[in-house]
């Protein structure tokens, strides 16, 4: 390394790099100011506009050319500000609806709101990551994170038990991870994706290692997806985790693995590997479409079921990443913004519905009965939320399933799509289940949740979830945000060398 | 291989040795002659109550992590503090400074939290 | 030849030690193993010229985290696990002998498939001293350890948020 001039392009790496510069400045602000004033309510505001300043500076690069800047340790623009946008809405959303939600939990924390930016943070890391030590550091940053916020809770024993099981399985995940890296790089001797695969060839005879290391690094990510066999940690995680917090934590952690993997497999792994990694992923995302909305049927825990639907919609995505075409990974992302929206929606809704004072880990389906007619608003924002996981037209799911399974098709893999059609027919039973109670149950309701139901649905998370249900409904017919991504694959954008 | 540990594999074979002998001596040459007193666990001439594997509180825990924390933080500072002077003759000492003073100024805000939040305490 | 041999004595003190961790009944004797262990890889290290992380490895391994590893089993009070029964040497022995035979078929396999890495010798001289690693850490790797520092207040602030009693 030359130590001459290391720090000359430091101002253009600023600017490639700024939305991660940017939330981990306010993280730190918001623990600073936390520190002088406990819990002030102020810093939620500051970190919902530290979003919405991030996003606006993404979407000045969206049409900007991909480039790398920390020494080609991070990406830059394009695809990246794609999957940040869709980050930071993550975070915006969940924030909003987290004020609310912990102040009436009594867990209204200042921490808590520069816990969200520091995981964002590390999403970003990671949804922009070039290169090995980026994705692992990404990926750490943004687990700790998270653990910490599913502990949030410590009274009855849900929460801490969630927390517990998510930070060991995580850690043993990170295990893998580590080997694969660590293995990827004996092989090739380098850390930088677009490298991985000239490294390979250069040295030659390092089948086992390379390919072990892929494995390996494949698993840990399956892992972060909750892909089938993957999965077992996701429903009790999901389940005792704050609600808000468990709808952030199925979108944007689940986004940043995605876009991460979508990075490794087009720049590091690219044509050499297509064969290999192909089946393998094709049965993995096989089963986690069946699994995953098969274990869904027979849920009857709210958040439980939605884990489960959430395990299926992992499933989906593979099902693009299957395909290995540019076209491919563009629905992927497309789809994992799609699937944003959503699944905060669903989770938000669940957020305000809630009435067993245990963050809805013990709440039935049946014990909603009738809550549509008597909340309107979150009965209609529920109904788009529950067609569009579905994938029923008009609603952005059903657009987000074309563009991920049209993919797979074309490269050959129509056994597999047709076994995801049928899957997902087959999650309109407990998704329409939940609509059924919302509107056609007479209310035969328990003291507890009438109590919970005299609180007034606040404005702020109502219209939050109002705009995700309007997005939605909307989404699919502007094209510009499907074929956006499309660009971000084709050679000649990207002149050959991405 | 880096030849200036030898000394320091002497150094382990010699501790090691040297306690596995006085063990194993004692073991050979002492006289055995127990009896209630001596067995006992030495309690500065009291009788022993209880047993000694108490419990811990988990306070202790907490200053082991933090301490952890740190001293993870320490062994990202070692390689700066011994190649400092290799980035002041190429010229990028300013820079390399900055970098570190960030690293060091957000775990200053770490340590200010525990203090403020009472990590330091024992409540 | 000297650093070889040393690679596969420590090797396989490392192995012993983590067979030893495994099998001890007492989580403390567990916990002596272990450090048996985490010396061996530190050694390792040494041999590979990782001067810095053996230091480390030392440092906060054996030093640190085992500080943790014996809070942990005082906190939750364990006693001495059941002794394993009927293990005699003859089980041992074929455990060892079918290690051996299990080792020598996957290794007449990688071969034959040619699954092997080459060996190769890499001229590795300062190449883990700790100003080695400065000058990629501080300069290539600026922005990981940037993020490294917030994970480190991450860390921090979990543990305060997770042990006092303010969060209860």
């Amino acid at each position: 390394m030359d130590l001459a001039g290391a720090y000359e392009g430091i101002l253009f790496d600023v600017a490639g790099g700024f939305t991660l510069l940017l939330l981990m400045t306010a993280g730190v602000v918001c623990i600073v100011w936390d520190i002088f004033s406990n819990d002030d309510p102020v810093l939620p505001v500051l970190a919902a506009m530290t979003c919405v300043v991030a996003a606006g500076w993404e979407v000045r690069g969206l049409d900007a050319g991909s480039s790398t800047a920390f020494y080609d340790l991070i990406r830059a623009y394009g695809l990246t500000s794609y999957i940040n946008i869709t980050l930071l809405i993550s975070a915006l959303v969940s924030i909003v609806l987290s004020v609310p939600y912990l102040n009436r939990i009594r867990r209204g924390y200042g921490e808590v709101y520069a816990l969200i930016l520091f995981a964002t943070a590390g999403a970003v890391m990671l949804a922009s990551a070039n290169s090995l030590v980026t994705v692992f550091v990404g990926l750490e940053t943004m687990s700790i994170a998270l653990y910490i916020l599913v502990g949030l809770v410590r009274q009855g024993g849900g929460g801490i038990e969630s927390a517990l099981k998510y930070f060991l399985l995580g850690a043993f995940s990170t295990g893998f991870f580590l080997y694969g890296i660590a293995l990827l790089y004996g092989a090739t001797g380098t850390m930088i994706l677009p490298d991985l695969a000239a490294g390979f060839e250069a040295r030659g005879s390092m089948m086992l290692l390379f390919w072990a290391g892929v494995a390996l690094f494949l698993v840990g990510f399956l892992f972060k997806v909750s892909a089938v066999p993957f999965h077992m940690w996701t429903p009790d995680v999901y389940q005792g985790a704050p609600t808000p917090l468990t709808g952030y934590m199925s979108t944007a952690s689940k986004a940043a693995a995605f876009a991460a993997l979508i990075l490794v497999l087009y720049y590091g792994l690219g044509d050499l590997a297509a064969t290999k990694w192909q089946t393998a992923l094709a049965v993995v995302a096989l089963v986690t479409m069946v699994g995953g909305n098969i274990f869904a049927l027979v849920q009857n825990n709210v958040k439980r079921m939605l884990a489960y639907s959430s395990v299926a919609h992992a499933g989906y995505v593979l099902v693009a990443l299957v395909a290995g075409t540019g076209e491919g990974y563009a629905g992927a992302a497309y789809y994992l913004l799609i699937y944003s929206f959503m699944n905060l929606g669903a989770f938000g809704v669940m957020a305000l519905l809630e009435w067993d004072q245990k963050e809805g880990s013990e709440q039935t389906i049946d014990s909603l009965s009738g809550v549509g007619l008597r909340k309107p608003i979150l009965g209609v924002v529920m109904t788009v939320f529950m067609f569009s996981l579905i994938g029923f037209p008009p609603f952005g799911g059903f657009f987000g399933k074309i563009a991920v399974f049209a993919p797979a098709i074309e490269a050959g893999f129509t056994w597999l799509v047709i076994v995801g059609v049928l899957a997902s027919a087959l999650s309109g039973y407990y998704y329409l289940r939940v609509l059924y109670v919302f509107w056609m149950r007479p209310q035969s309701w328990s003291a507890p949740q009438v109590q919970a139901h005299k609180f007034p649905v606040p404005s702020l998370s109502a219209a939050v979830l109002v705009a995700c249900a309007v997005v939605l409904t909307v989404i699919g017919f502007v094209p510009v945000v499907r074929d956006l991504p499309m660009v971000y694959f084709d050679v000649a954008f990207t002149g050959g060398t991405p | 291989m880096p030849a200036d540990f030898v000394p320091l594999l002497l150094m382990l074979v010699l501790a090691t040795g040297l306690a596995l002998t006085l063990l194993l001596a004692a073991r050979w040459l002492g006289p055995r002659r127990a009896n209630p007193v001596k067995v006992s666990t030495y309690e500065s001439g009291m009788d022993p109550i209880g047993t000694a594997r108490q419990r811990y509180s988990v306070k202790f825990y907490l200053v082991a992590m933090i301490f952890i924390i740190f001293d993870v933080e320490v062994v990202f500072l070692y390689p700066w503090a011994v190649s400092f002077q290799e980035f002041l003759a190429a010229g990028s000492g300013v820079g390399v400074l900055v970098v570190v003073t960030i690293f060091i100024l957000v775990l200053a805000v770490g340590l200010l939290y525990d203090i403020k939040k009472g990590g330091l305490e024992f409540d | 030849m000297l650093a070889e041999s040393l690679f596969v004595m420590l090797g396989t003190l490392s192995v012993i030690g983590a067979l030893g961790m495994l099998i001890a009944r007492n989580p403390v004797s567990s916990a002596l193993w272990l450090i048996l262990t985490l010396f061996c890889v530190a050694g390792l290290y040494l041999t590979l010229s990782a001067e810095f992380i053996a230091v480390v490895q030392v440092l906060v391994y054996a030093g640190a985290i085992m500080v943790l590893f014996l809070f942990v089993i005082m906190l939750l009070n364990l006693g001495t696990m059941p002794t394993m029964k009927g293990v005699g040497w003859k089980k041992a022995v074929g455990f060892v002998l079918c290690v051996v035979v299990l080792t020598q078929l996957v290794l007449i396999g990688a071969t034959g498939l040619d699954l092997l890495p080459a060996t190769e010798v890499v001229d590795v001289a300062n190449a883990g001293s700790a100003t080695t690693i400065a000058k990629s850490l501080f300069t290539r790797y600026a922005l990981a350890f940037e993020v490294i520092g917030i994970l480190l207040l991450v860390a921090t602030i979990g543990a305060v948020m997770l042990a006092k009693r303010r969060f209860a």
